[in-house]
């Protein structure tokens, strides 16, 4: 990486040009750097409503980058030592989409862990690809999801032969690494191409210490999430290509779904923390894996919490661990996850990222401060303190193997009907039900619904889970297969 | 020359001082000090541009975070002073000679020295055989403690700074956890008066009542402090500040003051309706 080069921001500068020519704007948007909407102004400031601007000659198109944006995406590209870098404005659930939309088309199939964002079983709606799912082990204390064994992938790899792609977590949400280099060299000996979800792994290409970044272990193409731990705007995020992916059609591809005006404050924000990252990263991710150890200690010694880090490493399951995150189990002390996650907001105006019904995550970040931990570690002190109880009658968060009948995009397109939930047991489910955050699938469209995942969902909703995915708000009903 | 400090009270309101010279300004890793002599408050220090003490009118606020809780407890032996780092609460509980341990914590080194230097005669309290200071963060310091103290006194003031944990849910338990079955504390409950300050100041009584039996509010009249009107808190586990309070006790201890009397003491409690009202309001809040 050329640190000089890196100093640059092609999209920051552009902008910072233009606005100094004070160009008297006849083209979208209509607000006209704010002066037609005097309440946005307010409430943005100023600033920032005059660099929402339209796409034009000096400052590129990201449907079709020739300048500019070109620039910024070849610097990406080399700051995370890819071969090509997309610049996302859909999320990363749009880099998920990309990755999927390139690589399947109707009818093949594609090996993904079970504990996938949902934004990847919507690609295959999107797109009629079968899921195979490689049940990821359990941790049974814990009650969370694994990664991939690598041989798990090999049997389904054996057992698929003629599948298309692996689908890998790096890490997931809960901060756990598959061995992704064996599982790359296992894809392509197989003529399989590997997809990274590293939505909760931008550090991992900056930072020292920490696991192995998709595309340095050969993947073939990954979705990176800048707005988590990258630090750019919400809704922006990255697209990385290793060497060997056909580059334009991904890029045709990306263009079916994404917006043909991109928000010039998402891209700047791209640009802006690619080159922070690539100036900085490096001590800044050292002090957030700092800061996450001295919390793990500090919460570990309250008695009643266990902080996990590294010692959950096995190389099998858990090939490796994201230090930087903060996943706390909270059963010790009898309660959910996701009670301990409303306490925190409603008697201590603390934030954190989810509570399922096991465990929280704290997100800890770049922006961070150590008085911001102690206030952390003290309210979860001050949470034992005064709100422990006893542990007996709480349903583990155990992880329910799914039934895949049909693909997820015949199930989604067949003729339904609503069933109450507690009268849907042994049907196929027609849509999704998420327990969100984290957004991992409790049942995808095409999968059997079994009594277990029944209790679960009406455990997980007394709990106070935010439940999503179906078209019943409440989820007193589920949509199934009319058969 | 004319050379003027400006402490911002809101963001339409300011205290102007006349500066006769500026005798440091340093930037610690929590916050930026700076200490000037002016003719009207004499030697004074703000903290990020606010005025914390001044010589002129530091005495209110030490002698009312200390003798009011002193006059109630019949024995306090163990102290925690939170971020007292210029020693003035210190220095004043050093009179009795019932207090064995004072452990000050401060998290910013830098502004200990800088009160060690500029203003040793306070500062010199610090030094004392029974003061032990720590440079810890509050809420950590406290974390682990259980049953240790008679007396905590939380000398921050800023809710919004580097010390906003010690105005929060967390820090109000924390503080129970530590304090002894009769124990109590005194916390900056800040100034009612400016509607931002009023938030505040609504959160913090909110917190507190919940956290402590008995919770109650009392006022002085601070000079640098926003709209020159203060209230303090006083949570406790057992004593009440006026049903216990023992005036007759603390005037045979024959403390010299310059604001606090046993006839204050009580006044202090009688707060202006507003502001009945506002904590009242909290007080019945879910």
């Amino acid at each position: 990486m050329d640190r000089e080069r890196q100093k640059r921001a092609p999209i920051y500068e552009a902008l910072a040009a233009f606005k100094r020519k004070r160009v008297v704007p006849f083209d979208v948007p209509g607000h006209k750097r704010g002066r037609g909407n005097p309440e946005l102004v307010q409430l943005l400031g100023e600033k920032c409503v005059s660099l929402d601007v339209n796409s034009m000659k000096p400052l590129d198109n990201l449907c079709h980058p020739v300048s500019v944006i070109r620039e910024a995406e070849e610097l990406a590209a080399e700051a995370f030592d890819a071969d090509m870098a997309y610049l996302m404005v859909g999320g990363t659930t749009s880099a998920v989409q990309s990755m999927i939309l390139s690589v399947c088309r109707a009818g093949d199939k594609i090996i993904l862990p079970r504990n996938v964002h949902k934004s990847v079983i919507n690609a295959l709606v999107l797109c009629g690809a079968i899921p195979v799912y490689v049940n990821p082990r359990v941790n049974q204390t814990l009650g969370i999801p694994l990664g991939m064994e690598t041989e798990g992938v090999r049997q389904a790899i054996e057992e698929n032969p003629d599948a298309v792609a692996v689908f890998v977590n790096n890490p997931t949400y809960y901060g756990i690494c598959s061995d992704i280099r064996a599982i790359v060299s296992l894809a392509h000996t197989n003529g399989m191409k590997v997809l990274a979800d590293e939505a909760h792994g931008t550090h991992l290409y900056f930072g020292s210490g920490l696991p192995l970044p998709a595309i340095a272990a050969g993947a073939d193409m990954s979705a990176v999430s800048m707005h988590k731990s990258g630090g750019s705007l919400t809704q922006s995020s990255m697209l990385l290509l290793n060497a060997g992916v056909n580059s334009d059609y991904v890029r045709q591809i990306i263009n079916l779904t994404q917006t043909t005006s991109a928000s010039y404050l998402l891209l700047s924000s791209l640009d802006i923390s690619r080159r922070n990252l690539a100036l900085r990263g490096a001590e800044s991710f050292a002090k957030v894996m700092e800061m996450a150890e001295y919390a793990r200690r500090e919460i570990n010694s309250i008695g009643g919490y266990y902080a996990y880090g590294k010692e959950l490493v096995d190389r099998e399951s858990v090939f490796d661990y994201d230090v930087t995150k903060l996943s706390v189990y909270t059963r010790g002390m009898g309660l959910a996850g996701i009670e301990v996650y409303d306490l925190l907001r409603d008697e201590y105006d603390i934030q954190i990222e989810f509570g399922d019904i096991s465990n929280i995550l704290a997100y800890i970040s770049i922006g961070d401060r150590i008085q911001d931990i102690e206030r952390l570690v003290g309210a979860l002190a001050d949470i034992e303190r005064l709100y422990k109880k006893d542990g007996t009658g709480l349903l583990s968060g155990e992880y329910i193997n799914p039934q895949v009948v049909m693909s997820p995009q015949k199930a989604f397109y067949s003729k339904k009907l609503s069933l109450p939930v507690h009268e849907s047991a042994g049907r196929v489910c027609a849509e999704f039900v998420m327990c969100y955050p984290p957004g991992i699938p409790i049942l995808a469209p095409g999968e059997r619904i079994t009594d277990d995942i029944v209790q679960y969902i009406l455990y997980a909703k007394e709990k106070g889970c935010s439940m999503q995915g179906t078209e019943d708000p409440a989820i007193e009903h589920l949509m199934v297969l009319a058969e | 020359m004319e050379f003027w400090f400006a402490d911002l009270h809101t963001a339409n309101v300011k205290l102007n001082v006349r500066i006769e010279r500026q005798l440091f300004s340093g930037e610690s890793e929590y916050q930026r000090i700076d200490v000037f002599d002016s003719e009207e408050f004499g030697r004074f220090v703000s903290l990020d541009g606010e005025i914390v003490f001044s010589e002129k009118d530091e005495f209110i606020y030490d002698e009312m975070v200390t003798h009011v809780p002193m006059a109630i407890h019949p024995h306090v032996r163990d102290v925690l002073i939170i971020g007292g780092g210029d020693g003035g609460v210190a220095k004043e509980l050093l009179q009795y000679p019932s207090v064995e341990h004072v452990d000050v914590v401060e998290t910013d080194e830098m502004f200990v020295n800088v009160c060690r230097q500029f203003f040793p005669d306070v500062a010199c309290a610090l030094n004392d055989a029974r003061v032990k200071i720590h440079f810890d963060d509050g809420l950590r310091f406290l974390r682990n403690k259980k049953e240790r103290y008679d007396l905590i006194i939380n000398d921050s003031t800023d809710p919004f700074g580097h010390t906003e944990g010690l105005f929060t849910k967390e820090f109000y338990g924390s503080c129970y956890q530590a304090l002894k079955a009769d124990g109590m504390m005194v916390y900056q409950h800040g100034s009612p008066f400016y509607d931002e300050d009023e938030l505040a100041c609504r959160s913090m009584h909110r917190k507190a009542f919940r956290s402590f039996p008995i919770s109650r509010v009392y006022q002085a009249h601070i000079p640098t402090c926003p709209s020159g009107y203060w209230l303090f808190g006083f949570a406790s586990k057992k004593y009440h500040p006026l049903k216990d309070f023992k005036p007759e006790a603390w005037d045979a201890l024959q403390i010299e003051t310059w604001y606090y009397t046993t006839h204050l003491h009580t006044g202090a409690f009688m707060l202006p309706k507003y502001v009945e009202d506002l904590l009242e309001e909290e007080e019945q809040t879910k």
